[in-house]
């Protein structure tokens, strides 16, 4: 079971209190945009080996929503930010460079 | 013969005798023996027969290992099928009955199948797959029975657990697993540091195997019981370890005295820990030999703990079998309780060493470079005949060695399964022919670092001296004939299925694993799994590392499901929301019904009516009258802010910004898929102010919808929510004298059709209650919903209660709710919509604007697929039999036919019969359906029976909405 830090807070929450909510920074295609834009939006999500940036709300806590960057084959955690941002904070891709000199970055 | 020794046996005491059953007999042991090894003093060696051959088998272990002695312990509420008795600690009086065989455990019809399986071959590797397949008809009638009289292993208690489970959260720097020198010493180490450590022991003792080959823990067990900052537990193992320091800690409280009071019987330790140290041990593997599941056949390691733990010798004529020195340990011990040893087989062609020396010494017969080539016997081994090992070849003379017991060994393995459940990977170590943890690739935690590791022989230490790997020892003549080479005792699983596997094209471990059943059931092949794939390599050609093993999965022996539950059972199992007005339904004859997390009326019962007859009673009662409805349980949701029109706006497909203080409008909330997910009246309390209801069991889940949007997408809004859901009780009067009722109990706002308009809101005070009234209808009769503060929600009720006695007034429920909106035609979330319905296809278009740039479905509901035709559209459905309700859920097809699928053209999704009209009512989703007024369609509901229904407006009763519009 995950364990990961509210960056609001810094409160340690448990995996049992928290929500997934899936690929962080997606941006939203609504009315006006092309077939191929919405589709993506809705349906295609990255599922990298490897670091993911993704979504979690603290559901039996606070109710707030924030980003973690995660390893999905070894469940490391490079960090945790707030939500109300379209790209993940500098200083965690530089964190992340440090640790995984192959990753390819955000985006 | 298997006996207690007059002296010995460091965990008994002998002043403390103890009496217990075992097949209805009754025996006697002390208190510190197992079950196993009462057993073995009385001479029980054989306790049980085998899964599919019914063979008889007897102890194999002394630990969590022990594949053979399944038990059935207990009685009536408290039997439980499949306990070791190896650690099933002897209480006075327990229960003990042996499995897998009939009519009893000496005469055994099962056996049979052995019998069989050596002429044919059935139960084979794959014989499921291979000899049910012909004729069809067989299987209901012959093969399933069959299989199903076979399949499982014990018999299911069947009355409710009496017994108390608890769950107990600990938050700890270092736990440790295992209390044997290693698990202790790393605890004093951690302890030393002032790290908080938890140090857990699954047996009753500390000490591990120093207990049997020597070593005082005493003193360090006492170093550490000073040590404040250590806690120590017995009778607790080290079940999983999981994410990120997560760890689950098995605790048997009370297993050896049932029933005491104040104790929970198993308690499950939820731990979280920085590091976790996995001080497991190792457990010794069999040899595999013809015939080597004969009672009598024992790990040697077990043999030596039966004797120096308990003061039992299992027997009185030994043979020890060997690849290794440590089983001249068991040699040693045999010959100093005063048993004979026979000799020692050692497949080693020069043993040589301390130990060998010391049996030597003692005039014991070491015989190198031979092996058993099969055990005989019946219930018991009688002796074996053994042979020099030449390759996969039994050579050498024809010579036999009478005995009653074998001990043997094939090495040890360490256990290596809490370090490999979190994903730690293995090597194989070649010389002491074992897996161990590779350190360089540990379980990692949330900083990316190991958060596991490993102590003492679970990291193999001290298990690579003087071994020879030996995987299976040949008999004479023709191989697999008539004799059967055991490789998973618990499964029946013989070399001759591992190959045989192989030689079908099963390449991989779990591939094998399935298809041979090796390794599977209550002891996951902790005695097999190594011997089972080394056999497979060597069949394949491969080696052992290149093979692999099997995924380690927790828990690392059956925990109880009372332990996995804890307290959550009963009334405590899920909690029960309950409004204001729940006592007062349920004293006056409600059926509830869950809705959500809350309980409903369906009705409330008068005197001996039927459902139907309630249900009937209050729709007429509401239509004629006048009904009361508790309505409390309406999602209530705060949306507050500057900005609090514009998000409603992204929110609802309608538009909530236009609407005027004090007024209420109905609002539809599509998913950004476009699909209808929740829906409601939106009230305006003010400039800045909007109260949204949702359906019953949606306020959490539209509130959070909410929030995620406000947090993740537009945080710029300046715009609060609230859930109040609970913070107000709700009662809806609806009916033709619904006015008068609410006049009657004394109320201070004019409720006059021209003063409260329909969808129009006033505060004020009803029967001495603070109350806002909503005048909206789900009923389609005249209808006011009166929220008031939760504290004065019965007070209000009873008021209105009081007050509408004169004009007839009755409470309806839930049912009276859902016939009278279907009477109206109006959609119920989770009726009409699955998910995949959008307001279009429910006729609602008129609730999406066309107006708004944006809002939540929007762009998705112009895909493609949300407007092609052939979607599926709301329809209502007269039947041609009036008085025939249609079934929920049933299909209308395009062509009845028999025998062959028929194609489905939609489903029913509300269907009531209409007290108000006099005949069946029900909605449907119907390909095309607002184009196909007046069309019949056939509805095959039964093998012989088809039913026709009319497609009709939904809106059954009151289309102008004159009733409520009064």
């Amino acid at each position: 079971m995950l364990m990961l830090r509210c960056p609001y807070t810094g409160v340690e929450i448990e995996e049992t209190e928290l929500t997934p909510g899936g690929e962080a920074h997606l941006t939203r295609f609504g009315p006006g945009s092309s077939d191929d834009e919405v589709t993506g939006y809705l349906f295609h999500r990255k599922n990298p080996r490897g670091v993911h940036f993704e979504r979690w709300r603290h559901t039996y806590g606070s109710g707030k929503w924030f980003h973690a960057a995660r390893c999905t084959v070894t469940n490391e955690v490079f960090g945790t930010y707030p939500a109300q941002t379209t790209e993940p904070p500098q200083w965690l891709v530089d964190k992340i460079k440090a640790k995984r000199p192959d990753w390819e970055g955000f985006e | 013969m298997s006996r207690r020794l007059d002296t010995g046996g460091a965990l008994i005491d002998r002043d403390a005798p103890v009496q217990f059953s075992f097949n209805g007999e009754t025996l006697r042991g002390f208190e510190g023996d197992t079950l196993a090894s009462a057993l073995l003093a009385n001479n029980k060696v054989l306790v049980g027969r085998s899964f599919k051959y019914h063979r008889p088998r007897g102890i194999v272990a002394s630990g969590a290992e022990e594949p053979n002695a399944l038990m059935g312990v207990g009685e009536g509420a408290r039997f439980e099928p499949n306990q070791r008795a190896t650690t099933t600690e002897l209480f006075q009086g327990l229960v003990a009955t042996s499995q897998n065989h009939w009519p009893s455990l000496n005469t055994d019809v099962g056996a049979l199948n052995a019998w069989v399986a050596d002429m044919i071959p059935v139960f084979s590797a794959g014989f499921y797959y291979k000899t049910f397949l012909f004729p069809r008809v067989a299987w209901k009638h012959v093969y399933e029975p069959f299989i199903r009289k076979a399949a499982g292993l014990g018999k299911a208690p069947v009355n409710p657990d009496p017994d108390d489970y608890e769950h107990f959260h600990a938050h700890v720097d270092t736990l440790i697993v295992g209390g044997g020198i290693a698990g202790l010493d790393a605890a004093r180490a951690a302890g030393a540091r002032g790290e908080h450590v938890l140090l857990v022991e699954q047996t009753a003792h500390w000490g591990g195997r120093a207990l049997v080959d020597g070593g005082d823990v005493a003193a360090l067990v006492a170093e550490l019981e000073a040590m404040p900052n250590v806690q120590m537990r017995t009778r607790a193992m080290g079940a999983g370890v999981y994410d990120h320091g997560y760890a689950l800690v098995y605790e048997r409280v009370s297993d050896h005295r049932p029933g005491l009071p104040g104790a929970p019987r198993h308690r499950l330790w939820r731990v979280r820990a920085r590091q976790i140290v996995v001080a497991t041990g190792a457990i010794e593997r069999p040899l595999t030999f013809a015939n080597n599941d004969m009672p009598g056949v024992m790990l040697a390691s077990a043999v030596r703990d039966y004797i120096r733990l308990y003061g039992v010798l299992p027997g009185k004529k030994a043979v020890v079998y060997a690849n290794n020195d440590d089983a001249y340990r068991t040699a040693i011990a045999l010959h100093e309780a005063g048993a004979k040893v026979k000799a020692v087989l050692d497949v080693r062609a020069a043993p040589a060493g301390e130990l060998v020396e010391q049996v030597r010494a003692l005039g014991i017969d070491i015989r190198p470079g031979t092996g058993i080539a099969k055990a005989r016997g019946g219930k018991t081994v009688e002796d074996v005949e053994i042979g020099t090992i030449a390759g996969d070849r039994m050579t050498g003379r024809d010579e036999h060695l009478i005995c009653d017991l074998v001990a043997m060994s094939g090495g040890w393995s360490p256990v290596v399964h809490l370090w490999s459940h979190c994903g730690g990977k293995l090597l194989w170590n070649a010389e002491g022919a074992f897996f161990h943890p590779d350190p360089a690739r540990p379980p990692l935690g949330e900083d990316g670092e190991g958060f596991v590791s490993c102590a003492g022989a679970a990291n193999g230490e001290g298990l690579d001296a003087a071994v020879e790997p030996h995987w299976f020892t040949p008999s004479r003549g023709k191989y697999a004939h008539g004799t059967k080479h055991f490789v998973d005792f618990q499964n029946d699983v013989t070399a001759a299925d591992v190959r045989l596997a192989a030689r079908e094209g099963y390449e991989s471990v779990e591939h094998t694993k399935r298809y041979t059943t090796l390794g599977m059931a209550t002891d996951q092949g902790k005695t097999s799994n190594i011997n089972g794939l080394a056999l497979l390599a060597g069949e394949l050609g491969a080696e052992i590392p290149d093979v692999g093993t099997t995924t380690f999965r927790p828990p690392y022996t059956p925990i109880s499901m009372g332990a996995i539950t804890g307290a959550a059972k009963g009334p405590l199992f899920k909690a029960v929301r309950q409004t204001p007005i729940h006592g007062w339904s349920d004293a006056n004859g409600a059926d509830w019904e869950p809705v959500g997390d809350w309980y409903r009326p369906y009705r409330y019962k008068r005197g001996s009516e039927t459902r139907h007859q309630s249900v009937t009673r209050e729709v007429l009662n509401a239509r004629q009258n006048v009904g009361m409805l508790d309505a409390s349980t309406l999602g209530k949701i705060v949306v507050k802010g500057p900005d609090a029109g514009k998000f409603l706006d992204l929110i609802y497909t309608n538009m909530m910004s236009t609407l005027k203080p004090g007024r209420c409008r109905y609002g539809l909330m599509c998913t950004e898929n476009g699909f209808l997910f929740d829906d409601g009246v939106v009230v305006r309390t003010g400039e800045d102010e909007f109260l949204c209801h949702t359906t019953s069991g949606g306020s959490d889940r539209v509130h959070g919808h909410l929030e995620e949007w406000l947090q993740t997408e537009w945080w710029d809004l300046k715009v609060y929510t609230a859930n109040v859901t609970d913070q107000w009780a709700q009662i809806a009067v609806a009916g033709p004298k619904a006015r008068a009722v609410l006049e009657a109990a004394g109320c201070d706002v004019d409720l006059s059709a021209e003063a409260l308009k329909f969808m129009s809101y006033v505060e004020g005070t009803l029967a001495g209650c603070p109350v806002r009234i909503f005048r909206i209808s789900f009923s389609g009769e005249l209808s006011y919903e009166i929220a008031t503060p939760a504290g004065r929600g019965l007070e209000l009720w009873e008021a209105l209660a009081a007050a509408g006695a004169e004009h007839g007034i009755m409470p309806y429920g839930t049912e009276a709710l859902h016939v009278m909106r279907a009477e109206k035609g109006f959609i119920m979330i989770g009726d009409e919509t699955d998910g995949t319905v959008t307001p279009q296809d429910l006729d609602l278009g008129w609730a999406v604007s066309k107006k708004k740039a944006d809002f939540l479905g929007k762009r998705a509901q112009e895909r493609d697929d949300l407007v092609r035709a052939g979607r599926k559209q709301l329809v209502g459905l007269r039947t041609e039999n009036p008085d025939e309700v249609l079934p929920d859920g049933a299909h209308a097809v395009k062509r009845v036919r028999e025998h062959v699928a028929m194609e489905t053209i939609g489903h029913v999704t509300s269907t009531y019969f209409s007290p108000t009209l006099g005949h069946s009512i029900a909605m449907a989703l119907v390909n095309d359906g607002l184009s196909r007024d007046g069309e019949w369609l056939d509805f095959p509901v039964a093998k012989d029976k088809v039913m026709r229904a009319q497609i009709v407006s939904p809106v059954f009763y009151d289309p102008e909405g004159e009733k409520q519009n009064v």
